[in-house]
Order: C-alpha cells, then sequence, then structure tokens
C-alpha cells in the first residue's frame, strides 16, 4: 500500500521500507537543536544520561532567541549554558547576537534543515520546516537532551489528513489567512497529533516564505507536522542555502489518509483569529470596531521578507495611529540586512514604527512590547491564549502583516482595503 | 516482556488530575508520588493494589497536563503497565520515556472487567484474560522499545548504553 508524505520520510529514516500509523519506530534525525528555554534543560538530561559527546556536532543548533539579546541575568546565565556547552562540545550552530535569529526562520535560511530531513527541535513550531517537505516536530527536553547524544528519536508514525487548497487567492489574502481560516475550520485539536499534508493550487502558487506560514501553525490545529511536498520553488528555495544533501519525497498516489478535506478559497477574504484562542477566526469584515493599541509584525510565523514587504506596501507614505505602537521585528539577520536595503525599514521608522533587532520577545510575552491590562493588540505571531503578550486581562488578535499594518494605520482592526485599494 | 496480574478498570478519559492530583506536583521522590497514585480517581488504590497489578482504561487515557510525574507515579506504584483504548500522546511520549509499560487495544479495554486476571506479552501483542478465556490482539512492541522499558525509561536506557559503550 501507499504511504503518506510524512510516512515515506519516517520509512527511509527507520531503515524500513513501509511503516503505518501507530507503529512505534526509532528514526535517524537530520538536525536537532533547543532555544534558550529548552536547551538548557535537555543539556542537563544530556549529561544526566552520561554524555560525553554529541552525536554529531554539524547537526545540532542552540538558538537563543526568546529573551536575546538577554533582558535580564536569568537569560543571561541560560544563554550563558548554550554557549559553554556549545565550546564544549565544539558546535558550530550556535548563534549569538548579531547571528542569531528566531530559529525556525534561521535554520531554514541558513540551509541547515532541509527537505527529506527529520528534525527535532525543542520548541512547539519546529512544524514550521514541513513547508520544506521535511518531518519536523516538536520535542520535549528529555528527548531533545537523549537525541544531542544518540541522533536517534522514538515516534509513533501519526495519521495523516490531506488538506488541499482550490483556487486563487485574492489580494491581500496570503499563506497566513489560508493557515487561520484552517485552524477555524477543523479547529485546535482538528490535527491532534495527525500529520497534515497541505497541496492544492493555493500552496503551489505560494512562495517559500508564505508556506513556512502555514506548516508554522499546524501545531495551532493539534498537528505534530504539517508538510508540503517540495517543487520548483522548493527547489530554488534550498539550492544554494543546502549546507549538506537532501531529498525530495512525494506521498504515493495511493496513500491511505485518515481524511482528506478538499476546499475552495477563491473568495476567502483576510482572517482574524480573536482572543483568546487562534481557532476563534472569523473573516476581517465581520469583526466591527475593534480599537487596537498595539501592532506586532514579525515572529516565526511572519517576521520573513515577504512579510515585511507586504506591511510596507501598506505603511509607506502612511504614519502609524498616533494611539497605537507599532513594532516590526525581521526574523532574521539577514532579512534585517535585505529589509534595509530595499528601504523597508526606512518606509517603518518614517510610519512611525519602531524596528527591533531579531527576537521572539513580545511574541511570547517575554519582553520587547508587553501589553497592559486591558490593551488589546493585533499580531502576526501564532498564539493568543490569555495573558500571552502581558496582562491577562491583555488581548491579542492574531492576523496577517497586511491586515496588521492597516490596523496599525487606522488604529482598529481593519481590513488593508481601507487604507489601500 | 511479558506482564501478569489483576486488572483495574477505569472509564474514559481519565486525565492527569485524576492519576495524580496537581496538589502533589511539588513532589519530586517517585515513592512519595507513587502514594497518590489514580488518587483523584479511587482515593483507596493505592491501598488495594499489589506488585504487578494492570490498569485497564478506555479512551484517552492520560488527557490533561503534560506532566511526567503521572506515569512516575503509576510505575512507582507497583503497577505493571496500562492497556487502554486509547492514549493523550504526551502521556503515550511519557510513560515510555519513563518506562511505564502501555499498550492501545480497544477490545481488551472492553472485553478486560474489575479484577480479571491479564497476562500481556509486549513482544506478540497478545493479551489474554485468564478470567475469562478471552484473548485480544495489541500491536508488538518493538524491540527497542523493550529494551528501553526494561531499562527502567531513556535516561537509564541511555545510560546502559553508554557503559556498554566504555
Ligand atoms: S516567535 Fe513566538 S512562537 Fe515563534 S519561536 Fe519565538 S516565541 Fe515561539
Amino acid at each position: 500500500m501507499g504511504m503518506t508524505l510524512s510516512e515515506k520520510i519516517l520509512a527511509a529514516h527507520c531503515g524500513k521500507d513501509q511503516v503505518s500509523p501507530g507503529e512505534l519506530i526509532e528514526a535517524r534525525v537530520d538536525f536537532v537543536f533547543g532555544n534558550d528555554i529548552t536547551a538548557p534543560l535537555a543539556i542537563q538530561a544530556f549529561r544526566r544520561a552520561g554524555g560525553r559527546k554529541v552525536f554529531d556536532p554539524q547537526r545540532i543548533g542552540l538558538i537563543p532567541d526568546h529573551f536575546v539579546p538577554n533582558k535580564d541575568v536569568t537569560s543571561a546565565t541560560r544563554v550563558q549554558e548554550m554557549r559553554s556547552f556549545a565550546q564544549e562540545m565544539e558546535l558550530p550552530y550556535f548563534f549569538e547576537v548579531g547571528r542569531m535569529g528566531i530559529e525556525h526562520a534561521l535554520l531554514p535560511e541558513q540551509g541547515l534543515v532541509l527537505p527529506g530531513d527529520v528534525v527535532i527541535g525543542g520548541d512547539s513550531h519546529t512544524c514550521t520546516y514541513g513547508a520544506l517537505g521535511a518531518f519536523a516536530t516538536g520535542v520535549g527536553s528529555t528527548d531533545l537532551g537523549a537525541a544531542f547524544l544518540t541522533g536517534q528519536v522514538w515516534f509513533r508514525v501519526p495519521e495523516s489528513i490531506k488538506i488541499v487548497y482550490r483556487g486563487r487567492l485574492g489580494p491581500w489574502v496570503v499563506g497566513k489567512d489560508v493557515v487561520l481560516y484552517t485552524i477555524g475550520r477543523i479547529g485546535v485539536d482538528g490535527a491532534r497529533y495527525k500529520a497534515l499534508e497541505f497541496c492544492g493550487e493555493v500552496i503551489e502558487s505560494l512562495p517559500m516564505d508564505q508556506r513556512f506560514t502555514i506548516s508554522n501553525m499546524a501545531i495551532e490545529a493539534g498537528a505534530k507536522v504539517g508538510l508540503i511536498a517540495p517543487d520548483q520553488i522548493t527547489k530554488q528555495y534550498v539550492k544554494e542555502r543546502a549546507k549538506r544533501s537532501y531529498r525530495f519525497y512525494e506521498p504515493d498516489p495511493d496513500a491511505a489518509y485518515e481524511k482528506v478535506l478538499e476546499w475552495d478559497l477563491s473568495d476567502l477574504e483576510p482572517q482574524v483569529a480573536c482572543p483568546p484562542s487562534p481557532g476563534k477566526v472569523k473573516p476581517v469584515g465581520q469583526l466591527g470596531e475593534v480599537t487596537i493599541d498595539q501592532v506586532v509584525i514579525g515572529s516565526c510565523t511572519n517576521g520573513r521578507l515577504d512579510d515585511l514587504r507586504l506591511a510596507a506596501r501598506i505603511l509607506e507614505g502612511r504614519k502609524v495611529h498616533p494611539r497605537v505602537r507599532c513594532i516590526v521585528i525581521p526574523a532574521t539577520p539577514k532579512v534585517y540586512a535585505q529589509a534595509l536595503e530595499e528601504g523597508l525599514l526606512r518606509i517603518f521608522t518614517e510610519a512611525e514604527a519602531a524596528v527591533s533587532t531579531p527576537t521572539c520577545g513580545p511574541c511570547l510575552g517575554g519582553y520587547m512590547g508587553i501589553l497592559a491590562a486591558g490593551e488589546r493588540a493585533v499580531s502576526t505571531t501564532n498564539r493568543n491564549f490569555v495573558g500571552r503578550m502581558g496582562h491577562p486581562e491583555s488581548e491579542v488578535y492574531l492576523a496577517s502583516p497586511a491586515v496588521a499594518a492597516a490596523s496599525a494605520v487606522l488604529g482598529r482592526i481593519a481590513h488593508p482595503d481601507e487604507v489601500l485599494s | 516482556m511479558k506482564l501478569r496480574g489483576r486488572a483495574w478498570k477505569f472509564g474514559d478519559d481519565i486525565d492527569t488530575d485524576a492519576i495524580l492530583p496537581a496538589k502533589y506536583l511539588n513532589l519530586a521522590d517517585p515513592g512519595e508520588l507513587a502514594r497518590h497514585c489514580m488518587e483523584g480517581a479511587d482515593p483507596e488504590f493505592v491501598a488495594k493494589i499489589q506488585p504487578g497489578d494492570l490498569i485497564v482504561a478506555g479512551d484517552n487515557f492520560g488527557c490533561g497536563s503534560s506532566r511526567e510525574h503521572a506515569p512516575i507515579a503509576i510505575k512507582h506504584a507497583g503497577l505493571a503497565g496500562v492497556i487502554a483504548a486509547s492514549f493523550a500522546r504526551i502521556f503515550y511520549r511519557n510513560a515510555f520515556n519513563m518506562g511505564l509499560p502501555i499498550v492501545e487495544c480497544p477490545e481488551a479495554a472492553e472485553g478486560i472487567g474489575q479484577g480479571d486476571e491479564v497476562e500481556l506479552d509486549l513482544e506478540t501483542g497478545l493479551i489474554i484474560n485468564h478470567s475469562k478465556g478471552a484473548t485480544y490482539r495489541a500491536r508488538p512492541t518493538p524491540e527497542f522499545m523493550q529494551r528501553l522499558l526494561q531499562a527502567g525509561g531513556l535516561i537509564p536506557y541511555l545510560q546502559q548504553k553508554m557503559r556498554e559503550e566504555n
């Protein structure tokens, strides 16, 4: 019987011709990484297990990005632990401030995670690399520490759900809207521990940056991974970045899916997820008057170049509403440099938005834009749980960079058409 | 790897608060955690069980929080393992990593009654209900997972591997 994309990749990584959902396998991992929250605990697990040498220094990443540049002494201490582990184990991929970006934007950009890989990371949004056709998923720190040592991880092969997106996206409708709509339809539990496979004309037409956005939020529907089969666009993206060899897998035509969903997105409007759940999704036009205090454009969901370009199209020659703070965070130093070169950062600063060095910062309520009680934000990030960006009585609406930028200008949640048609 | 003992039956959606109430999360010693095993579902549970007994439950066993304390409490209370119709996935991962054998088998979860004498062979996936003379089939547990369980979980398994290599 045929295999889904996930099954194909997993089978190839455990030396079997065939795997099926429910089966326990021990897979070889191609890349394993942690951040300033999870890596220090993984290092402890590694030591508890008696580890003295990592399985392969070239395949380990340590990316301090959540509270970095260090926001306080505790954060500095965690990063210090990572730094000394990196020195001791001679790990080339420890990223110091200035070279550091948000992990899920940085690793694909650096060609460290690649099509056909099995990747595990100490972060739930590790599923982002599904966009490259990699089986990538988040694990706990014990599993992470064990994988530092062995280069292996055990999995239960997940069931797969295929989602086929038909039609053509309208103006101002982007990958973020596709994924928000999807979570709204299937719910935050809709793909619990399953593999999602995204395909159809809509996906085929999207650039890599927007595909990353879609796979990034697979976890918000509960999925273990969210995969896209690699194509020409993927090839274009990886060919000049890849630091090692890679492989394109595709699902078999007779693969068995638990469910196949097919939607036409031609009439899709920009979408917004209302607090406090990424599943409370509505078309932006149905929100009514929602005034806002802050806008954040950035994160592993929407801090890439395409996202900044989109926001800049709306902010160019305009000003952020006087009542609103707008924070723009390019996800990596490369994105930052490119945005500088293209004049995007100038557009943002002239619009009176603040531009930050790469960091997760406000996305998880870390620092760099915390909300006070009663404040409301529109954010291009991926989670809007109670208190996610600050005070438990603050609120976060999730949207695309276009909706976020339009909202920044008008001081309320707005359709980009209201600013620029 | 074979397990044999009496079955203690529970229903669907037994969450981590039933397995180990949150107020005990500040305990770190496995033995102390074990004294409160399943207290949220049956306060007398620990007094009634014998070493080697098994929990048999319905769907979604272990749902709720990601605490590793839950499988630790079950294991250190002396229970041999859990058979359920299905498990919550984080519990599933934690159970193996903490060295607690668990097996999914809806037929066994349905057919086994309170107090039945049950035998489970992880290698073949065969479950025998000696009290009722019935058998059920679960997926076999692969050899590497049995070794991990025998070692007592992921970290001890690696410690053992490290020692063998040196
Ligand atoms: S940007 Fe937000 S969601 Fe992404 S890795 Fe950082 S904290 Fe997590």
